[in-house]
């Protein structure tokens, strides 16, 4: 059965699809800040793209809520977000070095064939294109992952765990056909709770370490001896 | 209103209350006041399930049975005892300068918040809005954690919301496949196939293959939040630097709720599979977190992360009891966690209280707590006995039960139990006994100590030690029946 028998609403499913793992390798290469967010941004309209698109195909009208809340969350806001503070941060032209990059895409690709395998067991109990986006909706859920233990940059960290949000997200759309409608409006609630955190977080980094570079982030470690802490000495108060 | 909105309603009506007026001297004792009506509200819900059943709200959003019921009244009172000891506590730390206005009324607001999250995700009968609330009770947390604003304090908060929104988001992509083998057998067109209740009732009839594949998920996500031990990393260090108070409900309360989320999954699987692959994990995951978080008490030089480490220890034995299923080990895993419960936030009072006293939490400068202020040297003495496992207390009973089921059905593995055990006993007391009986720093003074919720954790503990009362018995009885299928008694 090869993808030219399906109809066509279904091969641009896969289209998008494809087009939005695409990006979760272009995120793991790129080293700059800017470019980054605006590729996260462009696989969140690829992913909302593809949730209309099944909506269409299958007749689940509920469906146009969860495009419109990855929408407004993946699109807009939380790229907007991240698009502020990086400027207040003096972040925009930031580029970190990638350590390896050849082999983190490599291991990118290991992923994806990992994703397909563990789609493996669930295949026949759904169709083909069905069966193609969840395994790429799982690697774009393990790529996320990836990026955020391969990066030093709590930015780059974040768009990696919004980007793992993301796979998962697709995952419920195209297997199950969305979530009922009150996990999905808690699911969003909490990823919009989480993106303002972790704004409040860079500040309160930045203010501590002086940088957004986690491999400072040090002071708490089974291996040392913990600093010692700026405690007044005893017997100071009453 | 049932008495279950009552009991759900208060904390979140108290924690927008309190995000406009948690600054004012008021504001501990409106915390307070809130705790109360969320634990009388509780106890009357758990009278009415004892006396009726278990109750399923309408429009099955809710669903309460003897397993969570007691975790609700659980939650309620630790939540009720933290808030009496919190009161004073801040208002000391607003003193030594370590907290503003602002972040006080923050704490004051997030404490409720928090509470009313673990609350939604033991009551809810709905598995996506389970994960919705277990990744509301990290967000709500996480500010808490990084309420000093030291650097370690954020560097904490960090980890935390890193390693925990990841591992919680591998719960999602569970929750996903569950709902999406549910789909599969129950048909695509009715909404309420993520329901628990429905779930469990459907039985047998899951894909074995896809639910698996869920529960791995499942486990790796929930189980971080259980401080599982690969996964354990944030939680010694979220644990140790937050205000005291939210290390008593991090440690006493939340880690129950996450392992509740496991337990209940692990209903669903056993049904699905016919096989005790969930168990085995669970219990191998269990017995490692025991092990090493043994080895690691003996290295440790904070007071709070001692304790973080040994509450990993306990919740690794706790998993290990539900892995093993069985109605004793089952029994015995319920009562641990009440018990744990109890005794480690009882544990974390004290150790707040000592180290206003010493001004520090290091082990090596907090010395002769029994010589300045007694309430608080036999407070922390008399605690870590108790979650030693010492004999007249509660958790010796749980413990011994747990010992007698793995005697039961492993054999071999008595012997790393009992090795953990006297390690675990080891690591606790070498550095207690010195906290407690050493020669105390000159010019170290008492501080002002509100030991009521230690004595009467401690009484409670010491009281399921000697003799469970009877409707807890029944309640862990009905537990125990509904998990394990079978009655210890």
């Amino acid at each position: 059965m090869g993808i030219a028998t399906l109809g066509l609403y279904n091969q641009a499913i896969i289209l998008f699809a494809s087009l939005a793992l695409l990006t979760s390798f272009i995120m793991l290469a790129q080293a700059r800040m800017l470019p980054l967010i605006f590729t996260f941004a462009w696989q969140g309209l690829l992913l909302a793209t593809v949730s209309v698109l099944v909506a269409i195909v299958t007749n689940h009208p509920h469906l146009y809520i969860s495009a419109a809340l990855t929408f407004t969350l993946k699109v807009v806001l939380i790229p907007w977000l991240l698009y502020r503070l990086s400027g207040k941060l003096n972040m925009h032209y930031d580029a970190e070095a990638i350590a390896h990059p050849t082999l983190m895409l490599l291991g990118g690709v290991g992923l994806v064939i990992f994703g397909y395998h563990v789609s493996q067991s669930i295949v026949h109990l759904s169709g083909l294109a069905t069966r193609n986006t969840i395994a790429v909706s799982i690697a774009i859920e393990l790529l996320g992952m990836l990026l955020m233990c391969a990066r030093k940059s709590a930015v780059a960290q974040v768009i990696g765990f919004m980007s793992m949000e993301s796979g998962i997200f697709f995952a419920a759309v195209i297997s199950t056909y969305g979530m009922p409608l009150i996990v999905e409006l808690g699911v969003a609630f909490d990823i919009l709770v989480a993106a303002i955190l972790f704004g409040v977080f860079f500040f309160h980094l930045r203010d501590s370490f002086g940088s957004l570079n986690v491999v400072r982030f040090n002071r708490l470690s089974e291996a040392n001896e913990p600093m010692p802490l700026p405690e007044p000495p005893a017997g100071e108060h009453p | 209103m049932s008495l279950l909105e009552a009991t759900l309603a208060a904390p979140l009506i108290g924690g927008l209350v309190l995000a406009f007026i948690g600054h004012r001297p008021l504001g501990g004792w409106v915390n307070v006041a809130v705790g109360m009506v969320t634990f009388g509200a509780s106890l009357a819900m758990a009278l009415d399930v004892f006396a009726h059943g278990p109750q399923l709200s309408s429009g099955r959003m809710f669903y309460i049975d003897a397993f969570n019921v007691y975790l609700v009244v659980l939650t309620a009172f630790v939540g009720l005892t933290t808030s009496i000891f919190s009161r004073p506590y801040m208002r000391h730390e607003v003193e030594r300068g370590r907290v503003t206005d602002r972040r006080l009324r923050l704490y004051h607001s997030m404490y409720q918040c928090f509470l009313f999250s673990m609350l939604l995700a033991l009551s809810t009968n709905n598995l996506g809005v389970l994960w919705v609330a277990m990744e509301a009770a990290t967000l709500t947390t996480v500010l808490l954690v990084s309420l000093y604003r030291t650097p370690e304090s954020i560097e904490a908060a960090w980890k935390y919301f890193i390693l925990c929104g990841v591992g919680i988001a591998q719960a999602l992509f569970g929750t996903v496949l569950i709902y999406f083998a549910a789909e599969n057998k129950l048909g695509g067109d009715r909404d309420d196939t993520l329901l628990w209740t429905v779930l469990h009732n459907s039985g047998g009839n899951l894909d074995p293959a896809v639910i698996s594949l869920a529960f791995v998920f499942l486990l790796v996500g929930y189980g971080t939040k259980v401080g599982l031990v690969p996964l354990h990393n944030w939680l010694p260090d979220a644990h140790s630097e937050g205000p005291t108070p939210m290390s008593a409900v991090l440690s006493g309360l939340l880690l129950n709720v996450a392992l509740y989320a496991l337990v209940r999954i692990k209903m669903l699987v056993d049904a699905s599979l016919h096989t005790n692959l969930a168990g085995h994990l669970m219990m191998g995951f269990g017995l490692l977190s025991f092990t090493v978080a043994g080895l690691f008490l003996h290295r440790q030089h904070d007071v709070k992360r001692m304790f973080s480490y040994s509450s990993i220890e306990h919740m690794g034995l706790i998993t290990f009891g539900f892995g093993m299923g069985g109605p004793l080990a089952t029994f015995g895993a319920l009562l641990h966690m009440t018990v744990h419960s109890l005794t480690k936030s009882a544990i974390f009072i004290t150790v707040g209280h000592a180290c206003q006293l010493a001004g520090t939490q290091r082990i090596d400068h907090i010395r002769g707590l029994i010589r300045t202020q007694p309430a608080i040297g036999w407070g922390l003495l008399i605690g870590t006995v108790a979650i030693a496992g010492f004999p007249p207390f509660g958790v010796f009973i749980s413990e011994f039960l747990l010992l007698m089921a793995t005697m039961k059905s492993w054999p071999w593995l008595t012997i790393p139990l009992l090795l953990g055990f006297g390690v675990a006993f080891a690591g606790l007391f070498r550095h207690v006994q010195r906290m407690v009986f050493g020669e105390p720093p000159p010019g170290q003074l008492p501080v002002e100590a509100n030991m009521l919720p230690v004595v009467v954790h401690l009484l409670l503990v010491l009281w399921l030690g000697l003799a469970i009362p009877g409707f807890l018995s029944r309640w862990f009885e009905q537990a125990t029946l509904l998990i394990a299928g079978a009655s210890p008694l």
